[in-house]
């Protein structure tokens, strides 16, 4: 049985209107709900292949660096985001020698919550960020790529580099709709001790539908502008860029801090 | 002061109370993530049997968090009714379990709810089966009051969830439209907004109040925004009808919520002072769930569920029109799967109506739980047979905005069939007068004439 307000769809991506049989939704709108939902597991299990990623990085005359999580597995990934904030011995210990030349922003790609979400967009996403942080005069470290990160990671990395602004790139958590986004985390002076409250946030990165790849890239130029300027990251930097408010949702990505209570991985 | 239990020659010992309660935690992620999971199995049975074996007065004299350090634990102490308390007094953890199963009638378990402090009623969670807990949960009555009669005997509300990714008052228009001609939204009609601002947040709850006045829909509407932003919104004029807050079960925790006891009750005096219900004066309305006090690093190394437990005691004192339990929206490292995200919403649902409280469950999971559809409908019929006050409606069960999979009309739809559980009954004779139900429980045939779906036009274009 169909419903008679089918034309409110137009109103709203909500899966309204289902129809039903007896009380239960059609086969159709069932079917539709698990091939979505199929599609976001997929994305959280699925593994990520760090090494072809890297030789991707190295085609563009970039220098990437695999770094090594304490996670060793996807389920303990899940359960333990703690070892996802931190390197094992073997990448801490690898990470200083970088840190002669100075370094501006220290760049790292993790799979996160959707491994779909950086091998569909984190190479475009890669390029665009290194135009637009090289036309802003900001010098990049080695590329740095870490299977089964979580936000905080930015923080031991951008230490060790001796970088002035950390920006991790970080697959978000899949939802029905969208399995393939990318989110972008700002912090000033990465280190211990910082907490989320002082990084900054560029979410939904996904065209078509979600935010385009130069528009995060010269969103997150304005913010490490700012942070550099403020010499703070965070609640204490509020997106007042005139002319460049974004919206959230399937046309958009969202910036912003990060609430208490609401990790952001 | 410690305690043991030796069995077949092998002692386990426990050196505090929390420990032993956190022991003898049925297995979850958040307890491992805290360390103070049982270490093996047989640990954590040897720590039920000595919990079983601790006289509920313990739990009034060896508080889990010093009064000191923290509000609610004052709140519960100061609180406690030794009236109440009488019957059960002289009983350890392990004869409550069966005084509940036994003596536990309505009156009784009314009677006594004053007296039960939140660690007494995790502490006998933790040695009862799930059917324990659907057992006498299902024994508690506590009905609640607004525009409508909520927790009747027979009678499941339901929480329309109209959420959108932007916002946007038409999609909300059109989902709220879809839920309420499937019969939801008895229990609130309650909007997650994306954003706290203040603008926004007014024009859905004029969106919202409209919808409700110009239908003459007795329930009743909230933006779950922070506090501050409702008692702002207050001041300012807009039409509040019921004031949301999520709550946790430590100061601390509260603290990172920005929330304290005293914010709450100025908020709820605001609330009252516009009389805006027609049957009651419960005007908040609070979200919980376990997990939060650890992941605001705040739970003083107290398990998860007896935090969450305690922020059933910050709840009680506001004396709330609805309280649910967001069960699975944590995520896997607090609730790993649906086995213990199903457990974790019997005992959350008990606990709650053990301490007389309007407890309703979004049966709910992330896209990285070991979860599915399927776990939500076990757990959806089981609070469905356990008298849960009222669960959530989303438009195919899928919320756009907050990315995580809850409970659908439909899904409500069939545990009413399946159950015979009604909506609160000023809900129900209207959904009966507008043509959405058919005088039988159930949605009337869609040939039938809906005003209210002739009217939507109007409503959607004048909200954009």
């Amino acid at each position: 049985m169909s419903d008679r307000w089918d034309h409110l769809r137009r109103y709203t991506p909500a899966r309204i209107a289902l129809g039903r049989a007896g009380s239960a939704v059609p086969t159709g709108p069932l079917l539709a709900f698990q091939w979505a939902h199929a599609r976001a597991r997929d994305a959280v299990h699925l593994p990520w292949d760090v090494a072809r990623f890297a030789r991707r990085v190295q085609d563009r005359d970039l220098t990437p660096l695999i770094l090594s999580t304490r996670v060793a597995d996807r389920v303990q990934y899940l359960k333990r985001p703690d070892l996802g904030r931190q390197l094992d011995a073997e990448s801490a210990q690898s990470l200083p020698g970088w840190a002669g030349s100075p370094i501006d922003v220290a760049l790292i790609f993790t799979n996160g919550l959707s491994s779909t979400a950086v091998e569909v967009h984190g190479l475009p996403l890669l390029d665009a960020l290194v135009r637009a942080l090289g036309a802003a005069g900001l010098r990049l470290g080695p590329i740095c790529l870490a299977e089964n990160g979580r936000v905080a990671l930015a923080d031991p990395v951008g230490a060790a580099l001796g970088a002035r602004l950390s920006v991790i790139v970080v697959g978000e958590r899949p939802g029905l709709s969208a399995a393939d986004s990318l989110g972008l985390y700002l912090t000033y002076a990465p280190g211990t001790g910082r907490t989320d409250a002082e990084r900054n946030c560029i979410s939904n990165v996904r065209p078509p539908e979600g935010l385009a790849y130069d528009a995060a890239a010269a969103k997150l130029v304005y913010l490490a502008r700012e942070a550099l300027r403020l010499t703070a990251s965070g609640v204490a930097l509020k997106d007042d860029q005139p002319g460049h408010r974004l919206t959230r949702g399937p046309q958009g990505g969202t910036t912003q801090t990060i609430e208490n209570g609401n990790p952001p991985d | 002061m410690g305690y043991s239990m030796t069995l077949r020659g092998k002692t386990a010992t426990f050196p505090d109370l929390k420990t032993l309660l956190a022991k003898a935690s049925p297995l979850r992620a958040a307890d491992e993530l805290a360390g103070i999971a049982a270490e093996s199995e047989e640990e954590r049975a040897m720590a039920q049997y000595a919990l079983a074996e601790v006289p509920l007065q313990r739990f009034l004299d060896e508080p889990l968090i010093s009064p000191e350090a923290d509000e609610v634990t004052r709140l519960i102490l100061e609180r406690h009714d030794p009236a109440a308390f009488a019957p059960i007094a002289t009983l350890r953890v392990g004869e409550f379990r069966e005084w509940l199963l036994r003596e536990g009638d309505a009156d009784r378990l009314r009677s006594i709810a004053p007296g039960v402090s939140p660690e007494m009623a995790a502490a006998v969670s933790k040695i009862m089966r799930n059917q324990d807990l659907i057992a006498v949960a299902r024994r508690c009555r506590v009905v609640t009051r607004f525009r409508n009669t909520i927790g009747l005997p027979g009678r499941l509300s339901t929480r329309l969830q109209p959420n959108h990714p932007t916002d946007d008052p038409r999609g909300i228009a059109a989902s709220t439209l879809d839920g309420l001609l499937y019969g939801a939204g008895d229990a609130v009609i309650g909007i997650n907004p994306a954003t706290d601002n203040l603008d926004q947040v007014h024009t859905l709850l004029s969106l919202l109040d409209d919808l409700i006045q110009r239908h003459d829909i007795p329930t009743q509407c909230c933006v779950l925004c922070h506090v501050t932003t409702t008692m702002e919104l207050i001041r300012r004029g807009s039409p509040v009808d019921l004031v949301f807050q999520s709550i946790a079960g430590t100061e601390a925790a509260n603290q990172s919520f920005g929330v304290d006891l005293g914010m709450l009750r100025e908020a709820r005096d605001m609330a009252r002072a516009q009389n805006r219900g027609t049957v009651g004066d419960h005007v908040m309305y609070f979200e919980t769930g376990q997990g939060s006090a650890l992941s605001a690093n705040a739970h003083h190394g107290v398990d998860a569920q007896t935090c969450e437990a305690r922020a059933y005691a910050v709840a009680r004192e506001f004396e709330p029109l609805l309280v649910n339990t967001v069960v699975g929206f944590i995520g896997p490292e607090y609730l790993y799967d649906g086995k213990q995200i199903t457990r974790a919403g019997l005992e959350d649902h008990f606990c709650g109506k053990l301490l007389g409280l309007p407890m309703g469950c979004d049966v709910c999971y992330t896209n990285h739980a070991e979860a599915d559809q399927n776990d939500m409908d076990t757990l959806l019929t089981l609070l469905g047979v356990a008298g849960c006050t009222y669960v959530m409606g989303i438009p195919g069960a899928d919320d756009i905005m907050l990315a995580y999979q809850s409970t659908s009309f439909h899904d409500a739809l069939y545990l009413r069939e399946v159950l015979g559980l009604r909506p609160a009954p000023e809900f129900e004779e209207w959904l009966n007068r507008m043509g959405i139900f058919n005088g039988r429980n159930a949605l009337a045939d869609s040939c039938r004439q809906v005003p209210l779906l002739s009217d939507f036009a109007g409503l959607g274009e004048g909200a954009a």
